[in-house]
């Protein structure tokens, strides 16, 4: 069921009280690095999907320490770090990861994953028995019955983009949450936090200090450290190239400070539009990197769809990921197994659209009656037409959403969450008669405790790290479509150091005014040329309705959204669906949130076909 | 002076993409040098209310205090 995540190797461990199995992506020790690894007595046993990429030195540490190794893996330093520190351990890794350790003599199970959210983990607890792995479909065959849809996730995703954490499709089923340790110890679960996305506390002069040019050379050494570390692997390491600031970034830090060859893969598209071509060929002149790349059709994305939604094992809002499974397959029909990507920066130096359109909605909320501070929009959305005389509602009812409460958390996130909430219109009555829990009320129960004494910009930052980047980009878009090819993505701007640096430096610094992230600018300024410096973000996007509809329809989309398969799966209104359906068959569904309610309701009811309504397939 | 040098080089960088000095006059207007359109006075004041903690009324959106570095100087120390 996994062999798609580690098609190189297979190993078990057994005995009275547990079952450890694992598919190995062979990348560091290739010959001796065969899972699962134990210590001299055989007490502790690990298996593990990622990287601990300080393993050398954690290596030589527990060397002089006297611990002795039998391979060269870094998953070996897991159990002698676990030996030396106990549950500590964890905190002592550089790496992203997904690891369960068995501690045989305490028959203690300890589940954990990285800080962030990078490598996934769930678990499913049946009568006494608990069931782990790295997706959902490897704990689908020990159900003893069909698994259902968990009402109130699909709620939360039909407002935030994902369930919120520990939550998924699947009824009873969880997830590890990043950064934290789920221990099954004397038929008990308990959950310990080792990490946290943190902030200074706003007003109280805590921000890093030094003028910006100390700071922009600091965060360039870090970010070198941290790429650089990125690079160990025993088998060669690429990179994605959008064409953006990030990723330009990465390959010009591989390519002066990484001593490897330069290898790029990149994704176009055949709308015009949506294509960064033409910068990413600015750069690979500039460079000089060997660059291959694949251009996506409205076609191929619904052709992938159906592989596309086994993989994600989740309802998604875009057909995003989609391409990105098939750039992952162009990354391993290269014989790479390894990339590098510019996933992270947006949300740990403040670049999104979000982040900007928050700080414009406080500098209007300063004064609520101004006739000009809403104006400010237009730098975002210069298609408004501010001097009609309607833009004035038409701009409070879009952007003056929680206006009044400037100080809650979520301020900048209301219009999104508002907007995708639209989708709820489609619920069929049944469904939402299961709903008994308030989405908003559900994830501001999750925040940290420390929350209120953030900066507005930072309370923004740590919603957008925990929700959409660690529970959709870095799942669905990012680990779910490179595994989908058997491809590792490997993640500089999540390394923490950067990231607890980043943290630190005071918000201005990341947005200047509306100068998104600054300090990130300034430090990489040296290796790029002006226009990608000062490119104004072109959000990565691929055509949603119309890679459905150019040629028709397909069969399965007719055949999931009939009212017979709709009303079957009891999420939604028939009724409804079809004057959508009519709506695209008459060119009309041309907006955002069209986009995104077909989306929702076609990707649902084919999680709902692959593993609810065949879950025979999985169970036999 | 610290105001004033704050100001110079926000509008250098940001307006004018530039750190030569020489290319902005404290008393070069911003509208008929075409140094800031209209959204851009927005962005002005959001940035003097970060940088100095000042509110601006809409009432204070003037060319006599926001169209030079030399009228804006004057105007945030009138509200410091």
């Amino acid at each position: 069921m996994l062999h798609h995540r580690g098609p190189d190797d297979y190993g078990y461990y057994s005995d009275d009280s547990i079952g450890l199995a694992h598919a190995r992506l062979s990348i560091i020790d290739i010959s001796g690095g065969h899972q699962p690894i134990h210590d001299t007595d055989k007490n502790v046993w690990v298996v593990f999907n990622g990287e601990i990429f300080n393993y050398i030195e954690l290596r030589e540490e527990l060397i002089k320490d006297g611990f002795v190794f039998y391979t060269k893996s870094d998953t070996e330093v897991i159990v002698h770090l676990y030996k030396k520190y106990g549950l500590d351990f964890v905190k002592h890794l550089n790496g992203q990861f997904a690891i369960a350790l068995w501690d045989k003599s305490n028959k203690r199970l300890v589940l954990t994953r990285d800080r962030v959210g990078i490598d996934p983990l769930f678990y499913y607890k049946q009568g006494k028995r608990l069931y782990f792995g790295s997706e959902v479909k490897s704990i689908l065959p020990c159900m003893k019955q069909s698994p259902s849809l968990n009402a109130n996730s699909l709620d939360q995703l039909l407002t935030f983009w994902s369930p919120v954490v520990p939550n998924t499709l699947f009824d009873n089923v969880y997830e590890v949450k990043p950064g934290e340790l789920t221990i099954v110890e004397s038929g008990q679960i308990k959950h310990h936090r080792y990490w946290e996305w943190e902030y200074p506390a706003h007003g109280q002069e805590e921000y890093l200090t030094g003028d910006v040019n100390e700071l922009a050379e600091e965060l360039h050494e870090k970010m070198v450290a941290a790429t650089k570390i990125r690079l160990r692997s025993d088998v060669p390491v690429a990179a994605y190239l959008s064409g953006g600031l990030d990723s330009s970034a990465l390959v010009s830090i591989v390519h002066h400070h990484g001593n490897v060859p330069l290898r790029t893969f990149s994704i176009g598209f055949e709308d015009k539009q949506l294509d960064e071509s033409s910068f990413q060929q600015k750069l690979i002149k500039h460079l000089g990197a060997e660059h291959s790349r694949v251009v996506c059709s409205s076609k191929n994305i619904s052709d992938n769809f159906e592989k596309a939604i086994w993989h994600t094992e989740s309802t998604i809002l875009r057909t995003a990921p989609v391409p990105m499974m098939l750039l992952s397959g162009l990354v391993h029909d290269h014989q790479y197994k390894v990339v590098l990507t510019g996933e992270g920066a947006d949300e740990v130096f403040g670049g999104y659209d979000i982040f900007k359109e928050g700080k414009i909605r406080q500098f209007w909320a300063r004064n609520k009656d101004s006739s000009f501070r809403p104006l400010l929009l237009k730098r975002l959305y210069p298609y408004l037409d501010i001097t009609k005389s309607n833009s004035r509602a038409y701009l409070e009812a879009f952007f003056g959403v929680g206006l009044a409460e400037p100080e809650v958390p979520y301020f900048a996130h209301l219009p999104r969450w508002s907007t995708t909430s639209k989708i709820k219109a489609f619920y069929s009555d049944d469904f939402k008669a299961k709903l008994n829990d308030d989405a908003v009320e559900n994830i501001q129960s999750s925040f940290h405790e420390d929350i209120q004494r953030w900066h507005p910009f930072n309370k923004s930052q740590y919603i957008e790290a925990r929700s959409l980047m660690a529970k959709y980009l870095l799942c669905s878009q990012g680990d779910r479509m490179l595994m989908s090819n058997s491809v590792e993505g490997r993640f500089p701007f999540l390394d923490h150091n950067v990231i607890e640096f980043a943290n630190k430096l005071n918000p201005n610094l990341k947005m200047k005014v509306l100068n998104e992230k600054y300090l990130l600018k300034e430090s990489m300024k040296r290796y790029l040329p002006d226009e990608i410096i000062n490119r104004h973000k072109q959000p990565y996007r691929a055509p949603d309705i119309p890679a459905f509809v150019h040629e028709g329809r397909p069969d399965y989309v007719n055949e999931l959204l009939s009212e017979n398969e709709i009303n079957n799966a009891g999420y939604f209104d028939h009724k409804k669906v079809g004057i959508l359906l009519r709506k695209i068959d008459a060119g009309r569904a041309t907006g955002y949130k069209d986009n995104m309610a077909f989306m929702a309701i076609l990707s649902t009811q084919m999680w709902h076909h692959l593993f609810i309504k065949n879950f025979n397939r999985y169970a036999n | 002076m610290e105001i004033e040098s704050k100001l110079r080089n926000f509008i250098l960088e940001n307006y004018l993409f530039t750190d030569d000095q020489s290319a902005l006059n404290n008393e070069d207007s911003f509208l008929d040098k075409g140094i800031i359109d209209s959204t851009g006075i927005l962005e002005l004041i959001f940035f003097l209310e970060e940088a100095f903690s000042v509110v601006v009324e809409d009432e204070e959106m003037i060319p006599d205090n926001l169209d030079s570095v030399m009228n804006v100087v004057k105007f945030v120390e009138s509200k410091a």
